[in-house]
């Protein structure tokens, strides 16, 4: 078995049946033996018919006679007077075919072990499922001899058991280390005289335990199983006859009346350990068959029993657990002593100890006793009629049970106030000032009057249902009950019962609240107890038992409407309130930059994506190679949790090679003076768009970079780097022609299109905001610290502008260097993950700053603009005229914001302004919400 | 490796031609050798896979089964079975000698353009029209593929595996390299539709074929470009690309009839058969 469970490879095969004979070439395949034409025959060849073979049927004979093809024969006729002693009785064999007598007919002749000779002489619980049941038996004692015929043959299991390292009379299980117990003395009982040595007062098992080495275990204890057997016998109930254990030595512990065995307690106690082989022994013992010569008990044989010693008076138990017999579980016993309860006899888990005390059993209020004339009768409630009653009372009525209608005739008059009585009586009600009291109270005074008021209300009506429902007009189910009862009713479905959008009782919110609070917890599967609490505390018990029966019909009410709308919808695909898919965690780059790449020739770290992948393990199993993610449930690429109506699910952005992208976007922006638009990825885009919150972003990859320039000597700048170095900060560039950046930093306007449909102009533009509104959380995704210190940024940059100093400027300079450093690294160097590795970094931006004096810079960066102009212009002539449109648009708004934005110049220059915005932040301020960012 | 010994490669470029068949299958759709190259397959659009003894030109069976023109076709190790993809979306596996369809999995929603047994012929990896590699299991009776690479954005013209490597090329202009060992799926991207990709002997590079007329020598490690090989046509159809048992020269097919071969380090082209 071992050895096929191994051989992993083969058991993929699975094989059935037996393989069919090849064809030989040009044989023609036979054809099959329709069905009407296939016959049954037996063993000798004779037709069989399945006579309602299907409806337990069966053949007999030659087509169901018996026989012969002429039927049955009489059998001759012998005259019995040579042969009196011949065979007269016919038994069923005589009428039964050969085949019934075979192995499998219906009356087998073959010789086979019978269960009761099964070995029962080696199996010890059979064995004392024997003995139990030979006791109970009419004639005890019988099985015993029983077991002395047993045969030697042992059962496979036990043959088995054995070879495992089983002996007789152990338990199966692993072995256990016994620790030694010492016996606690009984705090209960009261010990006279000198005690036992501990040693002594246990039985002769733990006595064994006493030598027992630290590092020995045992078999675990044969358990004996719970005796089962059905009351077949027609004895009273609980009658046990002759126990043969207990007839010496068995009376254990038990002070029930043993009507043979009446006093030998003391004797058996005398016998001492011979009681403890109780379980054990086996043999013809006792008092019916005598008492041997050694023993004892003569004087006990013909003790005669007093009635004194049978119960007369039915109590609720029983003394001495005669309950169950002596064939009870040990269970039973011990039961009976409520210290022992809570004896844990398993193993305590570590950690864990057993309760000192007990928990506090239940509390269970029994249920309000039935008034004496109360019927079990049920007649229908009369409908109110709004006309004939009290307005005032209906109202009241409805505020404490709902609809629960009340004769108001019935009520007594002192439930009446003076309006009711009024009504009533027919009076017209008195006009004029009749100032309230009420009127000269404070508002907090007159609150506290109310719910007064209220209460006492309440506590009347109380009264006067509890009196209405003495009058047995509704039977109302304990609330527990009628709880489950609907909870079995609603099941499941009612999880759709929801509050919000249903509401039967939304004229008395009080009651609406309630309603809501025990849907709620019905949802959650609470119990009737439990939902009580959700009931108005002054209601009587009758009122909300009534008002529970009212909200289970109203939750099953809504459900059940609820579902036969829902049959014809399907399940939607994600859950509502979940607004996340799973999308791939990695997604292969933008193809945009790749494409330069590959024109370039720059075949490596450009066009290279590297994702974590999870092959199948079966995969893995057949191609030989270990798994490398052997703790991973995943299959192929990792995916994580996503907006669900983000378009960004459906563009690829990934994070690593943002600054790659903006090396590449800041020359397409500077080839982009001349305002022609030009194909370009998202990411420009987003990263132009948002210049403040740029700003962070790009600190982010600076910090990146300088990591990566610590940790990565300097690669030989490529061609793309080389058009990098001299470039000016992207956002020095995106404030002088505000509408290329942004046009250039949009995504494609088809797409956008596409998902914010807009016809004019006006909206368009609109929408486009939308969108990049959009694309910031997208393009940062990656990276929950770019959102968050976008974030930052957006609120800080407005407040600290006055803040600009000189220092701004160098801040500035610093930004772009880093950048270059970052463009040159970033695309050799390994990805970073996107926190901030370390302090170092940091430090370096702070320090960086000193060392480029501003303006110099600026002048620079224009230049440089300048001459990418000219260069790139020759790109871009694929441009699109309806883009460049909007992008004017676009730049307009953007503009606008921006003068918003800024407190201080709003003539002044975009240029400056952005400036201001994007890194217009002392090294200090830099610190500061790098450290923001980190926490 | 589970593979026997293949044949001792001539260390010149072959200038002759040594046999042609008639396959009487229609469009030959691909031709590929076994494991040890003693045999040939031929994958006919009359919906036909045949096998030949190429030296001697002989046909040795016709397997028919297939719904549609079959597109690829790959021999196991120990040449007792084959398997084979068709335009009919599914994947067929052989049983050689006796001809018939061992089984047949159905899951790729179009053509299968290739596919290739793993080292030890326990499983087929197809590519599909429909942008999917699948794995199939060929010891277990399970209908559905052991595992989907649906990472590609288009179809998959290529397959080919190595002892723990599964690379693809795909029309998207990407190729992967899925690394089992590793766990690592590597995507390099090469800008025009992909129609051949093989590994390099030494197992140290990938060629890939290209829809621009190029084939390109990549490290398979970082993904650099190591040698671009052009002169050729290749702007429409899929077209093999190989390399030589010694990876010395690299060889692919062109629209104009003819077979490329080119010089691995100088890249320069050697010959035109």
């Amino acid at each position: 078995m071992a050895a096929e469970s191994s051989d992993s490879e083969e058991e993929d095969l699975v094989s059935y049946g037996s393989a069919l004979q090849p064809l030989q070439e040009g044989e023609r395949i036979k054809k099959p033996v329709p069905l009407q034409e296939q016959t049954v025959k037996d063993a000798k060849g004779r037709y069989q018919r399945f006579h309602g073979a299907f409806t337990g049927g069966f053949s007999a004979g030659y087509f169901n006679t018996v026989g012969t093809k002429e039927g049955w024969t009489p059998s001759a006729f012998v005259s019995s007077r040579q042969k009196r002693a011949g065979k007269t009785v016919l038994g069923p064999e005589d009428f039964m075919d050969e085949e019934d007598l075979s192995e499998f007919g219906i009356a087998p002749k073959d010789i086979t072990t019978t269960d009761d000779f099964a070995s029962k002489a080696k199996d010890r619980i059979k064995e004392k499922a024997r003995q139990i049941a030979g006791v109970v038996a009419p004639i005890p004692g019988t099985t015993a001899f029983d077991d002395l015929i047993g045969p030697s043959k042992i059962t496979v299991g036990v043959e088995l058991l054995r070879k495992m390292g089983w002996k007789e009379g152990q338990g199966i299980g692993p072995r256990v280390k016994r620790k030694p117990r010492r016996q606690q003395p009984d705090p209960t009982v009261k010990i006279y005289g000198c005690a036992l040595p501990p040693g002594l007062s246990e039985g002769s098992e733990d006595e064994e335990d006493e030598y027992q080495p630290e590092n020995v275990t045992f078999a675990p204890k044969d358990v004996m199983p719970v005796d089962l057997t059905p009351k077949e016998n027609v004895h009273g109930l609980g009658y046990k006859g002759l126990d043969p254990s207990q007839a010496l030595f068995g009376a254990s512990g038990r002070e029930h009346l043993n009507l043979f065995t009446g006093g030998s307690e003391e004797t058996s106690n005398l016998l001492g350990d011979l009681r403890h082989s109780k379980g054990r022994k086996l043999g013809i013992t006792g008092q019916a068959f005598g008492v041997g010569a050694l023993e004892e008990e003569d004087d006990d044989i013909y003790a005669t029993d007093t009635l004194s010693k049978y119960d007369t008076v039915l109590k609720d138990e029983e003394p001495g657990d005669g309950l169950y017999g002596w064939t009870a579980p040990k269970q039973y016993e011990s039961k009976k002593r409520p210290e022992r309860e809570f004896k844990y006899i398993g193993k305590v888990l570590p950690g864990f100890s057993l309760a000192s005390k007990p928990s506090a059993p239940i509390k269970i209020y029994p249920p309000p006793s039935l008034p004496r004339n109360y019927r079990p009768v049920h007649y229908f409630r009369p409908v109110i009629t709004a006309g004939n009653e009290s307005c005032h009372l209906q109202k009241a009525l409805e505020e404490s049970t709902g609809k629960l209608e009340s004769d108001p005739t019935q009520q007594g008059r002192h439930a009446l106030n003076a309006a009711q009585r009024r009504e009533q009586l027919g009076e017209t009600e008195l006009k004029g000032p009749a100032p309230s009291v009420l009127e000269y109270l404070s508002e907090k005074d007159r609150e506290r009057l109310k719910e007064v008021k209220q209460a006492s209300e309440q506590q009347m009506k109380a009264k006067i249902v509890s009196q209405q429902s003495a009058n047995s007009r509704f039977q109302v189910a304990s609330p527990e009950e009628a709880a489950h009862k609907w909870q079995m009713l609603l099941g499941g479905q009612l999880a759709n019962a929801g509050s919000s959008d249903f509401k039967p009782f939304a004229k008395n919110p009080e009651k609406q609240k309630r309603y809501e609070n025990f849907v709620k917890s019905l949802k959650q599967g609470e119990k009737g107890e439990r939902l009580e609490r959700f009931f108005d505390q002054n209601m009587t018990e009758w009122e909300r038992g009534r008002e529970q029966e009212e909200f289970f019909r109203a939750a099953m009410f809504y459900r059940s409407s609820n579902s036969t709308l829902a049959s014809r919808f399907t399940r939607a695909k994600y859950e509502d309130d979940v607004d996340k898919v799973e999308v791939p965690r990695d997604q292969e780059n933008d193809i945009d930059d790749k494409e330069t790449a590959v024109k370039m020739k720059m075949f490596g770290k450009l066009t290279r994506d590297n994702f974590e992948w999870h092959p199948d393990k079966l995969l893995c199993k057949r191609f030989n190679v270990r798994d490398p993610y052997p703790d991973s449930s995943i299959v192929g690429l990792p995916k994580v949790k996503r907006d669900k109506y983000s378009v960004f699910n459906f563009l690829t952005v990934p994070e690593p090679t943002t600054s790659v992208t903006q090396a590449t976007n800041e020359k397409i922006q500077e080839s982009n003076s001349l305002n022609k638009p030009k194909k370009s990825s998202r990411w420009d885009v987003s990263d132009k768009e948002k210049e403040k919150k740029d700003s962070i972003s790009e600190f982010i990859s600076l910090a990146r970079s300088k990591a990566d320039v610590q940790q990565q000597p300097p690669v030989p700048a490529k061609e793309e780097c080389g058009a990098g170095t001299t470039e000016t900060p992207p956002t020095v560039v995106a404030d002088e022609d505000k509408n290329q950046e942004e046009e250039s930093g949009r995504p494609p306007m088809d797409l956008f299109k596409a998902i914010f449909v807009s016809s004019s102009d006006e909206k368009s533009s609109s929408s486009e905001e939308e969108s990049d509104e959009e694309q910031q959380p997208t393009t940062s995704e990656r990276q929950s610290e770019t959102t968050k210190q976008v974030d930052i940024a957006d609120c800080s940059s407005s407040n600290l502008q006055e803040n600009v100093t000189a220092s701004t400027d160098s801040g500035i300079s610093s930004l772009p260097t880093s950048k270059q450093e970052l463009d040159a690294t970033e695309e050799f160097g390994p990805k970073l993950p996107p926190a901030f590795s370390s302090g170092t970094t940091w430090q370096q931006q702070t320090e960086v700053p000193a060392t480029f004096p501003g303006p110099s810079r600026k002048e620079k960066h224009r230049k440089t603009r300048e001459r990418h102009k000219t260069k790139k212009e020759r790109k871009r002539k694929k441009e699109k005229k309806k883009k460049h449109k909007k992008q004017k648009n676009k730049g307009k708004h953007k503009n606008k914001k921006a003068e918003k934005d800024s407190s201080s110049d709003t003539t002044d220059s975009s240029d400056s302004l952005s400036d201001t915005d994007t890194t217009g932040l002392s090294p200090k301020e830099l610190l500061r919400r790098l450290k923001q960012l980190q926490y | 490796m589970a593979f026997p010994k293949p044949r001792p490669a001539r260390a010149e470029l072959p200038r002759q031609r040594v046999q042609s068949l008639q396959c009487g299958q229609g469009a030959v759709r691909a031709a590929r050798f076994n494991a040890d190259g003693n045999y040939c397959l031929t994958c006919g659009s009359d919906k036909t896979l045949k096998l030949w003894n190429p030296h001697k030109g002989t046909a040795l069976r016709t397997y028919q089964g297939h719904g549609y023109e079959v597109l690829d076709a790959a021999g196991s190790f120990d040449n007792s079975q084959i398997c084979s993809g068709g335009a009919d979306k599914a994947v067929a596996l052989w049983d050689v000698t006796t001809g018939q369809v061992v089984r047949k999995y159905r899951g790729h929603a179009g053509k299968v353009n290739c596919v290739q047994f793993n080292e030890e012929s326990t499983i087929i990896v197809s590519g599909s029209i429909d942008s999917s590699v699948r794995c199939w299991d060929c010891r277990s009776r399970r209908p559905d593929p052991v595992q989907v690479l649906d990472e590609a954005k288009d179809g998959i013209s290529s397959v080919k595996l190595s002892a723990h490597e599964i690379l693809t090329g795909s029309v998207d202009g990407r190729v992967r390299r899925y690394d089992l060992r590793a766990g690592q799926l590597c995507s390099d991207y090469l800008g025009s539709p992909v129609t051949s990709v093989c590994f390099s002997k030494d197992g140290q590079c990938v060629l890939a074929a290209s829809l621009d007329s190029t084939l390109r020598l990549l490290d398979k490690d970082t993904g650099e470009l190591l040698g671009e090989y052009t002169g050729h046509r290749s702007t429409t159809y899929r077209l093999d690309c190989v390399l030589n048992e010694l990876d010395t020269h690299v060889g692919c097919a062109s629209e104009d009839g003819r077979v490329y071969f080119w010089d691995l380090l100088e890249c320069r082209r050697r010959h035109k058969e």
